[in-house]
């Protein structure tokens, strides 16, 4: 231990002789090489563990049969990649409808999810306002115990909400986390703003709209790509509620024929494609359209992570 | 607030006569409800979503109590006592399993699973240069916004029999691994796949309370000669103490919980004895094996047992000198 210590620091005391080229502060010291590139090893192992099925799954989207053929399964790269695949699954049928369905329950989920989680949160962003605090337990209360699986498809069958795609919106529109998130943010911005805002005549609702939302962006974004990514990946509660698979969301048609390996054929896409894309093309093009909504969205909304989201969570 | 009305009536600080208090309270009361009127009917939506889809169906636990029948409903089912709560104390083979499954995933995942994103935070703390940080969370980040049945997707392509690996090895006359589909390896798959998928993104708490540890005391660890590892021990561990708690608690309430969505799209070629979980014992005796009250009832005890072990934890945690989930 002591020897190991002392090497680390006759080294550092070695490198801090050379000129600072950064603008880290004297006492840090430089970290030995060998602790860099193991660093810089394993964060790059770690990244590429992310990237490569993805490059994997869109070139194998992209590849005629014969490259599939030839790697046996995906494949990395492709010299000759087509849209054939995506042309197949768009052009009607099982595929096109999950992805419209899909589409409409997250575009109405989350503004539902929205306007309801900003409404409760400002009603419990002034502490000691009527009944504050019984409405503040009672959405914490949620977050401790779950009701049950069982209980929540006999009331959502009570609610005669079976086969109906606001089943898989209603039972989860109020978050009590995101109200949380949201309710800490809010708690932060200045009350000299609301305050003043009052004493020049605006109400409640005026507050809201024109104070405290404005400032609240990134809050807003975050728990947007919140319920945004619940919405367009539930699976559980799509098999759950709804029987008919002609409603099926996108992830339940994607766990019958890319988990389940249900092959596809012309009659579950449109009729009129005459020779099939391979199927492991249209299996991957499936993959593909259930990401990239969240490919697309995800790098405006990351930016406010860390200000919307840790303002929330750790100081809340 | 602007209203110069008193917030709180303090109860026994007031020496105030009870008729004339009751009075003064009520018309407070009334001043209260004209100031926030517009506040509580925001707060409106929110509450009846709640009533309706949390606390009605906690209301419907009754059927654990029950031999519910689909037919007769609620209202017209026998009450039968506590007979469905027998699976659970006279020990059915089959919810044992179950139990002992989810157990054992748990240990598997405190074990191996919750250190790693501490550590992955130190490392990434320790990049100086901030692009390169910050494109480098930005990629990690990401597996945790793709949906269950997505991984399980891509774990199969690249892990399968056909897939990536396999092909791969078989080209080269290697042999096979085979992981996917194998009852003995099922603890290990599911564990891969959630290191995979939330490695990542949990380590934005901690990397959170990593940027508030005051430098100065670096500094001074630095002068005192402590080394990286003493500053790692010294300073770094115990700043992210608190939160390590605070995460630790929230996994150990939800040690009964383990990966439903993720279990259920991968039981099919497992089988039960390898993949059976609580929750979907509920879901496959319950919803699919139409025995309501028993499944119910295994929810219930879950959900109980679940309560008690998030506060258990957090006295614990106070016991310690922890700040826990919430305060004393």
């Amino acid at each position: 231990m002591t020897g190991l210590l002392e090497t680390t620091a006759e080294r550092r005391a070695r490198r801090n002789r050379r000129p600072a080229s950064d603008d880290r502060p004297a006492w840090m010291g430089r970290q030995p090489h060998w602790a860099t590139a193991a660093r810089g090893g394993l964060l790059t192992v770690a990244c590429l563990a992310v990237i490569v099925p993805f490059v994997a799954v869109v070139m194998t989207s992209l590849a005629p049969q014969r490259d599939i053929s030839a790697r046996g399964g995906l494949v990395l790269f492709t010299s000759d990649p087509s849209l054939a695949a995506y042309r197949a699954v768009l052009s009607g049928g099982v595929v096109t409808r999950a992805l419209s369905v899909s589409v409409v329950v997250t575009a109405v989920g989350t503004v539902l999810s929205l306007a309801c989680t900003i409404m409760l949160a400002y009603a419990l962003s002034r502490p000691g306002s009527l009944l504050h605090k019984p409405i503040l337990l009672m959405t914490l209360f949620t977050l401790l115990f779950n009701p049950g699986m069982i209980p929540m498809y006999l009331i959502v069958k009570q609610l005669g909400l079976i086969d109906n795609l606001a089943a898989l919106i209603l039972p989860v529109v109020v978050n009590a986390f995101n109200v949380i998130v949201m309710r800490s943010f809010f708690l932060e911005l200045p009350g000299e703003l609301t305050e003043s805002a009052k004493i020049d005549g605006a109400g409640e609702l005026r507050i809201l709209t024109s104070v405290v939302l404005p400032l609240s962006k990134a809050v807003v974004a975050v728990v947007g790509l919140f319920y945004a990514v619940a919405y367009w990946n539930a699976f559980f509660s799509a098999l759950l509620y709804l029987p008919s698979p002609e409603k099926w969301p996108l992830q339940l048609v994607l766990r019958t024929f890319v988990v389940n390996q249900t092959p596809l054929g012309t009659d579950e896409l449109s009729a009129a494609t005459e020779s099939l894309p391979p199927q492991a093309s249209i299996q991957m093009a499936i993959l593909v359209m259930s990401v990239i909504p969240i490919l697309i969205i995800y790098p405006f909304i990351q930016k406010h992570f860390s200000k919307g989201l840790l303002i929330g969570a750790v100081k809340g | 607030m602007s209203s110069g009305t008193k917030v709180r009536p303090r109860a026994g600080a007031d020496p105030v006569a009870p008729a004339a208090r009751e009075t003064r309270v009520r018309g407070q009361l009334a001043a209260r409800w004209h100031r926030d009127r517009v506040l509580l009917v925001l707060a409106v939506p929110g509450v009846i979503v709640l009533v309706l889809f949390h606390y009605l169906p906690l209301l419907g636990n009754v059927i654990a109590f029950q031999d519910y029948q689909p037919f007769l409903g609620i209202s017209g089912s026998d009450f039968v006592g506590l007979s469905n709560f027998s699976v659970i104390f006279d020990g059915d083979p089959e919810f044992l399993n179950a139990l002992v499954n989810t157990l054992v995933i748990t240990m598997v995942q405190v074990l191996f699973v919750f250190p790693l994103p501490i550590a992955l935070a130190l490392v990434l703390n320790s990049m100086l240069n901030e692009r390169a940080k910050r494109l480098t969370q930005s990629i990690l980040y990401l597996p945790h916004f793709l949906s269950w049945v997505i991984v399980v997707a891509l774990f199969q392509q690249m892990f399968g029999n056909g897939g990536m690996l396999n092909e791969w090895l078989r080209s080269a006359n290697l042999g096979t691994f085979q992981i996917v589909g194998v009852p003995e390896l099922f603890k290990l798959l599911i564990t891969s796949q959630v290191i995979w998928k939330d490695t990542g993104w949990s380590t934005i708490i901690f990397l959170a309370a990593l940027s508030k540890v005051d430098l100065n005391l670096y500094e001074a660890a630095a002068i005192d000669r402590a080394g990286p590892l003493r500053q790692l021990w010294h300073v770094t561990l115990p700043a992210i103490r608190p939160v390590i708690v605070l995460l630790l608690i929230l996994r150990l309430g939800d040690s009964l919980t383990v990966g439903f969505e993720q279990i259920l799209l991968q039981q099919g070629p497992v089988g039960a004895q390898a993949s059976e979980v609580l929750d979907t014992y509920v879901y496959n005796n319950g919803i699919i094996g139409g025995n309501w009250g028993v499944s119910a009832a295994v929810g219930l005890v879950k959900g109980v047992v679940g309560v008690v072990l998030v506060l258990g934890a957090n006295r614990l945690a106070h016991a310690m000198g922890e700040r826990g989930v919430y305060s004393k």
